[in-house]
């Protein structure tokens, strides 16, 4: 059985992890760190018996994750005072928002960059506040930065100078030229209040963002993560209000998001153990794909299964942008690499 | 992949794995008497690859892959492999471990007390462990020196000692012949050649011992000892430390006690008689 096969088992409590063997930890742990998920894995077998160097491994990994969040938070903190004196109001999304409303798939999870939502009409002010609290640019290319601002869903990435922390300035959830155009002005709207002050999505935008950044924004590298976030966001909004499912349905429709979000229902249901509702629990022959993507890592930690990767790779820009706009793309950056 | 082997130094249990068995078989050699713990899952992989498959034979070069990765790090031929398990290793430790606050240091240790070497590459710091290591001193480690937050000790982690340049000749003339690696030659850091540590250092490796000196070693000039506030010996840990950010708090709170507890001194020495001298000078007035 491949180490990733076991990692998902272990998360879906399908496997009992006390019975591992030693050669099977090295693998577990090398994927769950290239998944960036050892934390998280550390989180889910607290409670578990398993073998003293890995109990004292998976300790380390918690208490760094605990670290990390809290620096995570403050920079969330560091934007609010940057933005509050303009009067903008933001929208934490992704792994801040998840630890700010702290909700169970923030333990242990990794943050990359502060993510934010604005309203698109307080881009440029955004922006200007930022720049000048202390935020400094990171792309210097003219063409990136040009290209970012035209067709992207968010600023180009500005840097903290003193902190060395990234935030994304989003203005919606999907890049400009996407097939795929969700509401963010719904989302802006429907956002609710976290403890600390902070506002985050409503619980069935959350779900919505996290599928369609799973399946429709990128190539799926690096997914199982934000499978695990909608595993648990879904899991516990359905567990708080039982209309939740079928909220989630309509939702979705109204950001045209309904294969993204169903899709992503579906493979937590067959990778991690989700359950679904009826009506939900449909099987469709193209999901095997995913899970062959998901799951693409060798025992060493390594990227396997190459030609499906440049396959989901092809798929990502093709859903990101219309083909002759694809086709300038590739033959501009073709030309700067050269 | 390929090949693969399991080492343990100090704290960290490494596998390494290598689509070449030259390295692999180097490493085994150089860390033969180490403990072996079969059982023991890995804290941590080390990769050693042909970017192309055609690589493993044509012109072979070892990239450095594993947990943690340094992009845009350019890859070393195969004779060199050791090398590169070498730096493999240290990255996995350096950007990966987070149990112990980790220094860019040398130790070693004497009744249960160290004196850590903190300095660049080129300052003489593993020179200065590796001779003292010969002499009546317990080798901790020429790279790394871990401090457990919660009880300020430190920890060893005594891997096979990198020798550079004037160095191999000054350790060679001293130790058994079979306690050395192969030289490799014209390295991006010069002549490189390992030193297999004591066994006593390999057997107490696991022992905790308390920090009783700090030094800065600079390698050249005129012999000088200067004494070092605390505020400039923590912040010259905070640059030598690889994780001091990401443990947050607990690395703060670890490097405040650390220099606030144990004297700090910035040394300068012409060779490493002087240096030593200035080394045993200094930890007789603090074991005082």
């Amino acid at each position: 059985m491949s180490a990733m096969a076991i990692l998902v088992d272990l998360f879906a409590g399908r496997r009992d992890a006390a019975a591992l063997a030693p050669r099977e930890w090295d693998g577990v742990i090398g994927v769950a760190r290239a998944e960036a998920m050892l934390a998280t894995l550390a989180h889910r077998l607290a409670e578990v018996d398993v073998p003293e160097p890995v109990a004292l491994l998976l300790a380390d990994q918690r208490r760094a994750a605990e670290v990390a969040t809290g620096q995570a938070l403050w920079e969330a903190e560091m934007a609010r005072r940057a933005l509050a004196p303009e009067r903008i109001e933001f929208v934490l999304l992704k792994g801040t928002a998840y630890a700010a409303a702290g909700l169970s798939c923030a333990a242990g999870r990794q943050i990359g960059d502060l993510d934010i939502l604005v309203g698109k009409h307080d881009l440029a002010r955004t922006e200007n506040a930022l720049l000048k609290a202390g935020w400094e640019w990171v792309k210097s290319d003219p063409y990136d930065d040009a290209y970012y601002r035209a067709h992207m869903h968010e600023l180009p990435p500005l840097i903290h100078g003193g902190r060395d922390r990234m935030i994304d300035v989003h203005h919606t959830i999907l890049p400009r030229t996407h097939r795929k155009t969700p509401d963010p002005l719904a989302m802006l709207a429907d956002a609710v209040p976290a403890p600390d002050g902070f506002a985050v999505l409503c619980p069935t935008d959350m779900a919505c963002h996290c599928a369609a950044h799973l399946l429709a924004d990128g190539d799926l590298q690096g997914g199982l993560r934000n499978l695990w976030d909608f595993h648990c966001l879904a899991s516990d909004f359905a567990v708080a209000d039982p209309g939740f499912w079928g909220k989630l349905d309509g939702r979705a429709d109204q950001h045209g998001l309904r294969s993204e979000v169903r899709r992503a229902a579906r493979l937590a249901r067959d990778l991690l153990g989700t359950l679904l509702p009826s009506g939900w629990d449909a099987h469709d022959p193209t999901d095997r794909w995913f899970h062959r993507r998901l799951l693409a890592r060798d025992d060493w930690g390594r990227s396997s299964d190459f030609l499906l990767q440049q396959a989901f790779y092809i798929r990502s820009h093709w859903l990101r942008m219309p083909p002759a706009m694809l086709a300038r793309h590739l033959w501009t950056k073709w030309h700067k690499r050269r | 992949m390929r090949h693969g082997t399991r080492i343990a130094v100090g704290p960290v249990q490494f596998r390494v794995g290598s689509d070449w068995a030259k390295p692999i078989a180097a490493l085994d050699r150089l860390y033969a008497d180490y403990p072996q713990h079969e059982d023991r899952p890995a804290d941590a992989t080390v990769r050693l690859f042909a970017a192309r498959p055609w690589r493993r034979w044509l012109r072979p070069s070892v990239h450095i892959g594993g947990d943690y990765v340094v992009p845009d790090a350019l890859p070393l031929p195969l004779s060199m492999g050791l090398l590169a398990a070498e730096m493999g290793m240290n990255l996995q430790v350096a950007l990966g471990w987070r149990r112990h606050l980790l220094l860019h240091a040398s130790a070693v240790a004497k009744n249960g007390r160290a004196v850590i070497m903190s300095g660049a590459s080129g300052s003489g710091k593993s020179t200065l462990a590796a001779l003292l290591g010969e002499g009546g001193w317990r080798l901790m480690g020429d790279e790394f020196t871990l401090i457990a937050p919660a009880s300020g000790e430190a920890f060893a982690f005594p891997r096979a000692v990198s020798l550079k340049n004037q160095a191999i000749a000054e350790l060679a003339g001293r130790v058994d012949p079979a306690r050395l690696g192969p030289l490799l030659a014209g390295t991006p850091k010069g002549d490189i050649r390992h030193l297999i540590p004591r066994a006593d250092a390999i057997e107490t490796m696991h022992e905790p011992v308390r920090p009783a000196l700090l030094l800065f070693p600079r390698f050249g000039g005129e012999a000088a000892v200067v004494p070092m506030g605390e505020g400039e010996a923590f912040v010259r840990l905070t640059e030598a430390s690889t994780n001091y950010i990401a443990l947050g708090e607990a690395g703060f709170g670890a490097l405040t006690r650390l220099v606030r507890t144990v004297p700090a001194f910035a040394i300068a020495y012409p060779d490493s008689a002087s240096g030593i001298a200035l080394v045993e000078d200094l930890w007789a007035e603090a074991a005082r």
